[in-house]
């Protein structure tokens, strides 16, 4: 491993990220520039944050994957950032080709709305490659300021406002209260770099040097507390998720599906970074196990996993506005995938990325066919959807893929990426504890079970009820086309995975110690 | 004149935490809140700065406590501009009255 020193030699390590911010002033400056009717300027805007995703993606793949640590050891540069950068890239993509035919943004917007969407997809760039506390909050920050700022984007629109109220206030919070915690944890180590975090916690956490120190280790318990509330926020785990319903229903869909998807899986990889690094007072997954200032962090982020994913789903299951229904899944996801964490194992963080790239691909899709419903019907409930199959069997087959993809039933997908995460958690039924990890086992099986009874709900509205009077359900040409790539691929990963397995397995290689 | 020490800083600091969450948790004006997150974040720069001075020698905690106070006036800015379209809108930036997402 390398760690490069000067500035310059970093940055052409850091072509897809420079990239990303030369799109981001070109969109600004082409928001002015392009001046012309409406049609135009949507094309115009939207093939030049396409170009810039393209142009960030080509110099992503050409840069060798190697591990070194870039700028005095701020951010990495490793196999295990590059799958995050790739699964952001396609997000984003994605994202704006469902954004360009959504009515949500009308043409006099989108061009900053692209450019708003890009500062968070080179944000998350940052948080899954931050290396440092300093960067990691700016990481975090820098996701979270424009995203509050999307999220109020309707004009005019009192529920938009309102859950970008609610989001600035409830992400301030967070994040305040994590820099708090941060400050501690700098104080504590007197070092703001997480690899040497990782060594000094390591010593301070032996019980030869904080054998009388009770105020050390309560102190210690309490900053990593703060910290986990600033992720825990991030991925909308119990107790910090709060915001995402309001903000789910009231902010512009096609940014609610990026949201659901992007910032979440961000957070994720910043998790893993945090917890294997710092948390890990041995150095590696396994190190996490042992604990730090003798609290079992793995039982911690494991109860953390079940009241999410048991939360989420209870509360989802008397909702009738689709995209609160699909926020409520959206938590309980993040309880799933917090099984992954809980695991403290190299499987547990395979297990956590395939699901991640999994959900990436089923929940855009459920967002996308909720958005061709609304554009047909002007609202979003689930009884928008009765009689779907007669109106529009394209859209209500494939819109019941991705349903049954969440609830993780095969042959799809979402059963390939909860399958890996039983594995992960069941592979220690034998080792220490191996009795809470069945448990945490029996409530994800359990919960699985509970989340088929909504999902069904939607579905059996779209096959069995009839449809409320005549309306013409027409879809986008490119909705259509993106709703069957999307099941198509959940279909072909469902029955055939291992590139994922492979592509996951090569990835997992990251800096813990510089 | 006594001594200052750490723990003199940590006390404040820690004081001025316990009254930003007190702010945010009671306050009902919008602005209010705002002005509470500001001095969670505040408390947090006091520590950074005083742990700077005390523990770690160096500048890494003046550096940090810069970044926070320029990322602080951009949150200010973004939250009073949200503040501002919802006023725009109902006249009132009362946190208790926004209440239309609900299921």
């Amino acid at each position: 491993m390398t760690i490069t020193q000067f500035n310059i030699a970093s940055a052409s390590w850091f072509r897809p990220e420079l990239a990303l911010t030369a799109g981001i002033l070109l969109l600004f400056l082409l928001d002015v520039l392009v001046r012309k009717q409406s049609r135009y300027r949507v094309a115009v805007l939207t093939v030049a944050a396409l170009a810039c995703v393209g142009v960030a993606a080509a110099l992503l793949a050409f840069q060798p994957v190697e591990s070194r640590a870039m700028f005095n050891g701020m951010i990495a540069s490793d196999p295990f950032a590059t799958f995050w950068k790739w699964l952001f890239l396609g997000a984003a993509a994605l994202t704006v080709l469902i954004a360009a035919r959504s009515d949500e943004f009308p043409s006099p917007r989108i061009g900053v709305f692209y450019a708003l969407l890009l500062s968070v997809v080179l944000g998350m760039f940052l948080m899954a490659t931050s290396l440092d506390l300093l960067m990691l909050y700016l990481a975090i920050e820098m996701v979270s300021l424009p995203s509050y700022a999307i999220a109020g984007y309707k004009p005019g629109d009192r529920r938009a406002a309102e859950a970008s109220l609610k989001y600035v206030i409830y992400g301030g919070v967070a994040s305040g209260i994590m820099l708090f915690g941060l400050s501690y944890i700098y104080g504590l180590v007197g070092s703001t770099n997480l690899t040497a975090l990782g060594v000094r916690l390591e010593s301070l956490a032996a019980p030869a040097s904080a054998g009388g120190q009770l105020g050390l280790r309560v102190a210690l318990m309490v900053a990593v507390i703060f910290v986990l509330c600033g992720i825990g926020y991030k991925i909308a785990a119990v107790p910090w998720h709060m915001w995402c319903p309001d903000v789910y229903e009231g902010a512009p869909t096609p940014f609610v599906a990026f949201l659901s998807v992007g910032p979440k899986a961000a957070g994720f990889a910043l998790a893993v970074r945090v917890f294997y690094s710092f948390l890990a007072s041995g150095g590696g997954p396994e190190g996490f196990a042992r604990g730090l200032a003798d609290v079992p962090w793995p039982a911690v982020v494991g109860v953390l996993s079940a009241v999410t994913m048991t939360l989420g789903n209870l509360s989802a299951l008397h909702q009738n506005n689709l995209k609160r229904l699909l926020a409520y899944s959206s938590i309980s996801h993040a309880g799933y995938a917090l099984m992954g964490l809980a695991a403290a194992s190299q499987l547990g963080v395979q297990s956590v990325m395939i699901y991640m790239l999994v959900y990436l691909v089923m929940n855009l899709g459920a967002f996308l066919a909720v958005i061709a419903i609304a554009q047909a019907t002007g609202s979003e409930t689930i009884a928008d959807c009765n009689g779907l199959s007669r109106r529009h069997p394209l859209l209500a087959v494939t819109f019941a893929v991705f349903l049954f993809s969440l609830t993780g039933l095969p042959p799809l997908a979402g059963f390939v990426g909860k399958w890996y995460l039983f594995v992960a958690v069941l592979s220690h039924y034998a080792g220490d504890g191996g009795a809470w990890y069945v448990t945490l086992a029996v409530i994800a099986a359990l919960n699985t079970a509970i989340s088929l009874y909504y999902y069904v709900r939607i579905i059996r509205a779209m096959f069995i009820e009839a449809p409320a009077g005549e309306l013409v359900v027409r879809p986008r040409v490119s909705y259509q086309i993106m709703l069957g790539t999307f099941s198509a691929a959940l279909l072909l990963f469902g029955v055939w995975w291992n590139p994922l397995i492979e592509w996951t397995q090569a990835s997992l290689t990251f800096l813990t110690r510089g | 004149m006594p001594h200052l020490t750490l723990s003199h800083f940590l006390v404040v600091s820690a004081l001025l935490f316990g009254f930003g969450v007190l702010a945010v948790v009671t306050r009902r004006n919008a602005v209010a809140v705002l002005m509470g997150i500001e001095l969670i974040l505040n408390a947090a720069n006091l520590n950074l700065v005083a742990f700077g001075r005390y523990v770690a020698g160096g500048i890494s905690g003046q550096v940090f406590g810069l970044f926070v106070i320029v990322l602080a006036a951009a949150e200010a800015a973004v939250g009073l501009a949200i503040i501002l379209a919802i006023y725009q809108m109902v006249r009132n930036i009362d946190t208790s009255q926004a209440t239309t997402l609900k299921e």
